[in-house]
């Protein structure tokens, strides 16, 4: 791109190359403009996600009549190990920030890129190392690792599968979460837009800004942590060896110093992206901008400290279980301060149900219950009950999948015409959300009430009493799959073939709206300035909007 | 704030090359910080078994060589002035005293990786390694003294061997006149970084080798 002065506006960033290849897979891979990464980012996790979803399904096949049915014990616990690993370490973590992270913090805030595009580019590639470590430790002859997703010693150190491996991934991949996570931060200083404060900042980019903390504070911990497991495998050094003297409790307190507060690098991307699409659909600006800005801060900070209600069992002290017990009672506030004020925020507005607005009903609802049935997995007296049963299974699916994994959706209906700048089929989309919601109870809501009755976790049988449930859940999943389906088919076709959308297809105001659809190689004509808060809808009128 | 101090620069190829040293300086402070919670989940592993071992722990160290961990001392302390230096003179235009301190620099690091492979090879030598008859002998609290002895010192001593080929990196940029008096932000975030080396270093020598 020559300096402004020809004229080459309307060229999209797919048309524009970054580096000395024009067209091809050259031209992306090892291209440092953000929306291509972030598009690459996309293609990358969504094909892994899939992958999990195939794992999890062909679990609850298993599943599907007590006793032995379809393969080994020993192969469901692969299956449930790879299903977690990709999930939380493939498709999870990474998922909002690298995807819409990387492809909308720079427009949010007014800016050509990231601060360090070849830092952003290198994690890419950090990326796509570690899932290339962990496929090739699934193929390798001694077999995929059935530790669990969790890494608990000392089945790690002793399991003869290829945990080495499959931990380096892991590794792997929190080196490339951390680059990330310092060039969000460094971006978010250094490279508003000017007018654009701290408090005129979108929400989504207050929410990556704390995510991208927890992201360098707490990953490094688990690194040393998984790192030692691998030490102690090769040359048994102690540290997690009882017959050494070393505590295996030791690793627990270390895994979940960071895994922890992974799950707010998972829920606080999704908390933005509500806080972006509720105001833009009930054309109404946010309630409460600051205490959202401030909660996410919040929750990032006492995030740290509720760590050891993984714990509640390993017999840890008393003092040390009530403490962490009411730690984590108040670490729900802020997200209930959340809940409110989105619901303040439709309060009087005209809701305009487009397909985002509908996913983000899907996720309040649901991650309601998730974050609900936390409350009794927060208790002491009840944990002791549901530890390590389906309750969990079943609270953490609504958390994760039903948080995150469907804003994950919200996210890409809500964005998809400015990033493909096409639109696809609104009905389509909108059957999606409904099988969507029915298909998510179906499977995972019995899962509350079989471990309520104490059905385990990780458990490849189970006794005839949970036949019928588990049965429901298992259909449940085929009508998820179909789901999965419909919704990928639907959007890749759009992706080719879709009517061209519409710069503002939905009337948001925040600076993303404003530019092309797809964006220009440097998503701004001119930087632009910024004279009002983010969600003023008075700037509508003078927007080019589609009305219709 | 931020726009006023981002200077541009022409780039070929495309127009996403931007220079903002004080942003950069930013990443590479963040990164250190990760690193030092890298090595903070270690030491707190170290607390936690001090404690619980402390009579162990204080017989285990009276086996390492506190002569040998001083002198290492001396020479990172004295590498970290040399960077400094180094820093210093290209600020001022002094390309040739900025190499002099680099090669002192890394100098001071091959030295201090000898000194290493001295101290380990002897305790090698003695049966003193993870996995070793002799040391499994021993009790509990000595055999995890060595293992946190060996990963973190192991650990510390990988990162002088990336902070000596990142410098030998700067050497040759600077030789190359690639890094100048007026574009040496690379330099200043490899010289952080062996700060941090050394300050690491700094709290892993009275742990092992001091407090007897
Ligand atoms: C169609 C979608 C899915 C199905 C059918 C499914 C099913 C399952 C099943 C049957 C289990 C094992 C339960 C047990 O025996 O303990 C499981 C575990 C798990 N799932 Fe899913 N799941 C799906 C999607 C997801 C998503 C989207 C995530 C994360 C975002 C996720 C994360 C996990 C994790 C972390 C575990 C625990 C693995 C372990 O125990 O180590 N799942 N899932």
């Amino acid at each position: 791109m020559a300096n402004g002065t020809v004229a080459l506006e309307e060229k999209s960033f797919y048309e524009e190359s970054t580096n000395r290849w024009n067209k091809g897979i050259l031209a992306w891979i090892f291209s440092t403009d953000h929306k291509r990464i972030g598009l690459l980012y996309l293609y990358g996790i969504s094909a892994f996600f899939l992958v999990g979803v195939l794992a999890g399904i062909l679990m609850r096949l298993e599943l599907i009549a007590p006793g032995k049915d379809l393969f080994e014990p020993q192969f469901y616990n692969q299956l449930f190990t790879l299903h977690g690993v990709i999930m939380i370490f493939l498709f999870i973590i990474p998922g909002l920030p690298a995807i819409f992270g990387n492809f909308f913090l720079p427009i949010q805030i007014g800016a050509k890129d990231v601060a360090f595009p070849r830092l952003n580019l290198l994690s890419w590639w950090i990326y796509v190392v570690g899932a290339i470590m962990a496929l090739i430790s699934i193929v390798l002859p001694d077999g995929p690792l059935d530790t669990g997703w969790t890494f608990y010693v000392p089945y790690s150190v002793r399991s003869g599968t290829n945990i080495s491996l499959a931990i380096m991934a892991a590794f792997v991949l929190g080196f490339s979460s951390i680059l990330t996570g310092l060039n969000f931060i460094t971006t978010i200083h250094r490279m508003r837009a000017p007018g654009m404060t701290w408090f005129r900042m979108p929400l989504f980019g207050w929410s990556m800004y704390a995510t991208a903390w927890i992201q360098i504070i707490a990953t490094p911990v688990v690194g040393i942590t998984i790192l030692l497991v691998v030490l102690e495998r090769y040359f048994g050094i102690g540290i997690f060896d009882p017959t050494l003297g070393g505590d295996p409790i030791l690793f627990q307190h270390l895994f979940w110093i960071y895994s922890h507060p992974a799950v707010y690098i998972m829920i606080l991307p999704a908390m933005g992206v509500v806080s972006e699409i509720i105001p833009t659909f009930a054309r109404r600006t946010i309630f409460g901008y600051k205490a959202i800005a401030m909660s996410s801060l919040a929750i990032a900070f006492v995030g740290y400290l509720v760590w050891a209600h993984h714990m509640f069992t390993t017999g840890i002290s008393d003092t040390s279980r009530i403490i962490f017990s009411l730690l984590t009672f108040i670490v729900a506030l802020p997200s209930g301060v959340k809940v409110f004020n989105w619901v303040a925020t439709m309060y009087k507005g005209s809701i305009d149900p487009k397909p985002p607005f509908i996913w983000v009903m899907n996720f309040i609802f649901l991650f309601s219950i998730g974050g609900l049935t936390g409350l009794v997995l927060g208790s002491l007296a009840t944990d002791i009950h549901v530890h390590d049963t389906y309750f969990v299974v079943a609270h953490f699916h609504y958390v994760m999948f039903g948080g995150v994994g469907t804003i994950f959706f919200a996210a890409l209906y809500y964005w998809f015409p400015k990033m493909f700048g096409r639109m696809y089929n609104i009905k389509t989309a909108n059957i999606a959300a409904a099988l969507y919601f029915v298909a998510f109870n179906m499977l995972y809501f019995p899962k509350f009430i079989m471990g309520y009755m104490g059905m385990p976790r990780r458990y490849y049988d189970y006794l005839p009493e949970f036949e019928a449930m588990q049965q429901i859940s298992t259909v449940g999943s085929w009508l998820m799959g179909i789901t999965m389906i419909l919704i990928f088919g639907s959007l890749i076709y759009s992706m080719k073939k879709g009517k061209k959308a519409h710069k503002n297809p939905w009337g948001g105001v925040t600076l993303e709206w404003h530019i092309e659809s797809p964006p220009t190689l440097e998503n701004f004509h001119e930087i632009p300035t910024v004279k009002t808060e983010p969600y003023d809808f008075s700037q509508l009128k003078e927007m080019d909007y589609e009305s219709k | 704030m931020s726009q006023s101090d981002q200077a541009i620069t022409a780039s070929g190829d495309h127009g996403h090359e931007h220079r903002d040293d004080i942003g950069s300086k930013m990443g590479m402070w963040l990164f250190l910080f990760t690193e030092l919670l890298l090595f903070g989940g270690m030491f707190l592993a170290y607390g936690y078994y001090r404690y619980l071992y402390s009579d162990e722990f204080h017989f285990a160290a009276t086996e390492l060589s506190t002569s040998i961990g001083t002198l290492n001392t001396v020479i990172l302390l004295t590498s970290s002035l040399t960077v400094a230096l180094a820093i210093a003179a290209i600020q001022k235009g002094k390309k040739n005293f900025a190499i002099f301190n680099l090669v002192v620099t890394i100098g001071f690091a091959l030295a201090f990786m000898v000194n290493k492979y001295f101290e380990w090879a002897a305790k090698m030598h003695h049966g003193i390694y993870p996995g070793a008859d002799e040391l499994l002998a021993k009790s509990n609290g000595e055999i995890i003294f060595f293992g946190l002895y060996y990963v973190m010192t192991g650990l510390h001593g990988l990162h002088v061997v990336i902070g000596l080929v990142l410098l030998a990196v700067m050497l040759v940029f600077v030789i190359q006149d690639k890094i100048t008096k007026d574009k040496y932000v690379a330099l200043e975030n490899s010289g952080l970084y062996w700060h941090l080396v050394d300050l690491i270093w700094i709290f892993l020598f009275p742990l092992f080798y001091l407090i007897q």
